[in-house]
């Protein structure tokens, strides 16, 4: 993970030196830590009979039948197979290779059925109702964990996510209403996410206040604003100011009729297509273009950039307030999509698990989306095990993000590095 | 770009070498490096010196633009102001003195409900809202010294929540199910509790000297891996939920651990109080008189020259993150067995773990600052319920007022160009 192996094969005839590698031994024991975990977790608990798993949905173009498996066969061969690919990791680190993505993908895969086989024990687990819950719970995590790989990559902290989330989804509620239409509430969001942000940019951009004091106290601000306006105007006058039409699920043709993949991703709130939409515009920004190469070099070097000419408090500006207006759009998933009414401190700190998925993703809109999506299954996952009822207590499967985090942040579950600026007020001369 | 005000900040900067690319750094965690090298030397010196130095012109006028904003705030919501405003033109006397009642009522309730209620029946009722100040102080005051503890070390605790939770539900725990006299009970949970919140806050400590992770997401995201321990303890009537209940609520405090009132039945006010000021005195004088408290300060100025003269960095970031965690963990220990006895929730921080981190920066992470901010904030709270139940007006006008408070105290060259007045000039 975190050196490049030398390949093998026939001795170079060049003269180059002897590339000593050192190759990294967390793989292999994180994947057999997780290994015997499971394996524990079946030898020791109690569960019995079969479980299920439900691919089909409804209204299905093609029907698919629900497979049923025994629990604790399923959880064993899992167990078994994982064992295989930690041998292989194994295998590698003595050799001096690398464990290769492909093979922790493989085995998180296997480990993900096993594990669910064997906790809904007696039940029907419906795969694809848990995989478009995810998606739906992951959508203000995305757009948030989006709004913060922008800042941070030109060298500002956002740790106020959370504030710009819940000023959306405020503003979300308030436009959105009073305008009649949801998609103008979307707009509401995002400027009162880009005003979040521009608070933001005139302290630690132009008055170099730190960021990270600026955020956090800019949290506490919008909380104490969105309440004390709930209170005071959108709750007295509720039916007027208070009750957004609802952005629906929207059935995308022809490629909503895809068995399995279609219901999870294409029978979405329309905000979920404008999350696509975001994603590949912001990856294909900040790496395809002029300007995203000018942000980079912002979020790196603000110096180099200002010898080379770019303006280095103008560009800061401009993205942050971008960053700001798509984390401000996220939030009116909650007034908009969630539930079509607002109400205090209704982000619940998904802010700073947006936080989390843009550290945990390193620095980049797909791995950060990625992050995200996975953030998202894990609390549907808890939710939904928690109906069914497993043995797995719920809080611990909540928890799960955080840790992660933590684990990533200390440098052990791969390196992760910011952008070298981010942070840094830039002083001029 | 350049501002007709050189910032306080900046011009403290030019006596130490321009910010290396290596020595700048944000979230940023580099764990190939040297274990022991604390990144982000450069940001953390501008904190502290934002933090310690500057003037109380500044704090004041801070303070007072926080109060105009927040009476617009009161005066747009309020409906007899909005009323009169529509017919401004033709009646104006009738919008000055709504706009006058709704601020002076505003105001008044909050005096009255923080430091003198003069309708009270006898002396008692009427120095009641000071006691209860006091009471709302307590836990600020202990909270903030940890993270103004922690801030003078070059650290940014923002895992109060966590560490007031962890702590009090410890202390919980000891109050509710260790048996004893009050001397042996109430002293064992208050030093569990202490210890607890210590240890939480030291793990990011320990995880910032060994692995360079930086402090600040650790520290978030420990606060909700307490939160979800806190709530799994109070779901299971093995640890801590009340038997026979099925709310995440645990059983009251045995009398024997709840913290003597100070002023009797009919005031809150309890030893919590006493704690705090004592922990003003230790921090005090663990700061300005002790060994350890100038390699804090040390590491704090500049963790790279700290460690040319000698000082383990790592090992004093972690030592004061322990520190500070037992002080955020005696706030919460405060909550437990003093404010809220009827039993642990997982509310029981009551948002003083981020309020602490505004105290700390409004004291300047000086101990008498803390305690002065602490009143201050305290006076609010107790003052901001009355206001709600006199007026109508939400309590969480106070969130507002306190954080535009910091945010203006951050940018003293803001609040300069605000009110004209003249830079400031280089220390």
């Amino acid at each position: 993970m975190t050196t490049s192996a030398p390949t093998t094969g026939p001795a170079p005839v060049t003269d180059t030196p002897p590339v000593i590698a050192v190759v990294s031994k967390k793989a292999p024991v994180i994947l057999a830590v997780v290994t015997v975990a499971l394996a524990a977790a079946v030898a020791l608990g109690s569960q019995s009979g079969d479980t299920s798993f439900r691919l089909a949905t409804r209204n299905d173009f093609v029907e698919i039948p629900d497979i049923t498996v025994p629990a604790v066969g399923t959880a064993w061969v899992a167990v078994v197979l994982m064992a295989l690919c930690a041998a292989e990791s194994v295998r590698r680190y003595l050799a001096h290779r690398d464990t290769p993505l492909w093979l922790v993908a493989v085995f998180s895969v296997i480990g993900m059925i096993g594990f669910l086989g064997w906790a809904a024990a007696g039940a029907t687990l419906p795969v694809v109702g848990l995989l478009a819950g995810a998606l739906a719970l992951a959508v203000p995590l995305v757009f948030g964990a989006l709004g913060g790989v922008l800042g941070e990559r030109v060298g500002v902290v956002n740790i106020a996510i959370d504030g710009q989330l819940l000023a959306g989804a405020f503003a979300a509620a308030l436009v959105g209403s009073v305008a009649g239409s949801a998609w103008v509430g979307v707009l509401g969001a995002a400027a009162a996410g880009a005003l979040v942000a521009l608070i933001l940019g005139v302290f630690a951009i132009s008055y170099f206040v730190d960021q990270v004091i600026v955020g956090v106290v800019l949290n506490v601000l919008i909380v104490g604003l969105t309440s004390f306006m709930f209170s005071q105007v959108l709750a007295p006058n509720a039916a007027d100011l208070n009750s957004p039409p609802r952005l629906g699920p929207v059935t995308i043709p022809v490629l909503g009729d895809i068995p399995v993949i279609g219901p999870i991703l294409f029978r979405q709130s329309a905000l979920v297509y404008l999350l696509y939409v975001a994603v590949a515009v912001v990856t294909w920004a900040l790496y395809r273009t002029k300007w995203g190469l000018r942000v980079r070099a912002v979020g790196e070097h603000p110096k180099a950039a200002d010898t080379v000419g770019i303006d280095v408090v103008r560009t800061r500006y401009r993205t942050v307030l971008i960053a700001g207006a798509i984390a401000g759009a996220g939030g009116a998933f909650y007034t908009l999509v969630s539930v079509s009414q607002f109400n205090r401190e209704m982000t619940g700190g998904a802010g700073y698990i947006a936080l989390a998925a843009v550290i945990f993703g390193k620095w980049d809109p797909i791995r950060a989306t990625l992050a995200a999506l996975l953030f998202g299954f894990a609390s549907n996952l808890q939710g939904v095990l928690s109906v069914i009822g497993s043995p797995v207590p719920s809080e611990f499967m909540l928890m799960l993000p955080y840790v992660v985090t933590v684990f990533a942040v200390a440098g052990l579950v791969g390196q992760s590095r910011a952008p070298a600026a981010s942070g840094v007020p830039y002083r001029k001369g | 770009m350049t501002h007709p005000e050189e910032p306080s900040t900046g011009a403290h900067t030019q006596g130490i070498p321009a910010p290396s690319p290596e020595a700048t750094t944000g979230v940023t965690t580099t764990p190939g490096s040297d274990p022991e090298r604390p990144s982000g030397n450069g940001r953390w010196y501008d904190v502290a010196r934002a933090i310690t130095t500057g003037n109380a012109l500044v704090a004041v006028l801070s303070i007072f633009l926080a109060v105009v904003v927040g009476s617009i705030l009161i005066l747009v919501t309020d409906d007899a102001v909005r009323e009169s405003a529509g017919y401004l033109g033709s009646r104006p006397s009738d919008f000055f003195r709504s706009s006058w009642e709704a601020i002076s009522g505003a105001y008044s309730a909050l005096f009255r409900g923080s430091v003198y209620n003069s309708r009270g029946a006898d002396f008692a009722a009427q120095i009641r809202p000071l006691t209860e100040t006091l009471k709302f102080a307590a836990p600020l005051i202990a909270a903030g010294l940890g993270v103004g503890l922690a801030f003078r070390t070059g650290l940014f605790n923002i895992g109060g929540r966590g560490q007031m939770l962890l702590a009090g539900a410890a202390a919980g725990w000891i109050g509710i199910n260790a048996d004893g006299p009050a001397i042996i009970q109430l002293p064992l949970a208050i030093i569990v509790g202490m210890a607890v919140g210590a240890l939480w806050a030291g793990l990011a400590g320990l995880l910032k000297a060994r692995t360079g992770a930086h402090e600040v997401i650790v520290t978030i995201m420990l606060n909700y891996v307490a939160f979800y321990l806190v709530f799994y303890a109070l779901s299971r009537q093995s640890l801590l939920q009340a038997p026979g209940s099925i709310n995440p609520k645990s059983l009251p405090m045995d009398d024997s651990a709840t913290m003597p009132k100070l002023l009797g039945e009919r005031f809150n006010l309890h030893l919590g109080f006493v704690l705090a000021l004592v922990a003003v005195a230790v921090v005090w004088w663990l700061l300005s008189r002790s060994a350890l408290g100038f390699r804090f300060r040390a590491v704090g100025v500049n963790p790279h020259a700290a460690r040319t003269a000698g000082i383990d960095v790592g090992r004093t970031y972690v030592v004061a993150m322990l520190i500070a965690g037992a002080l955020v963990g005696l706030a919460g220990v405060n909550q437990t067995l003093g404010t809220t006895t009827a039993g642990v929730t997982t509310d029981l921080d009551a948002g003083i773990g981020f309020d602490a981190i505004t105290v700390a920066l409004l004291g300047r992470s000086h101990p008498l600052g803390i305690l002065g901010a602490g009143l201050l904030f305290g006076a609010f709270k107790a003052g901001g319920f009355s206001m709600q139940a006199s007026e109508g007006i939400p309590v969480d006008i106070v969130l507002v007022i306190q954080s535009l408070i910091v945010l203006f105290i951050a940018a003293p060259p803001l609040v300069r160009a605000m009110f004209r007045l003249p830079a400031k000039e280089a220390a």
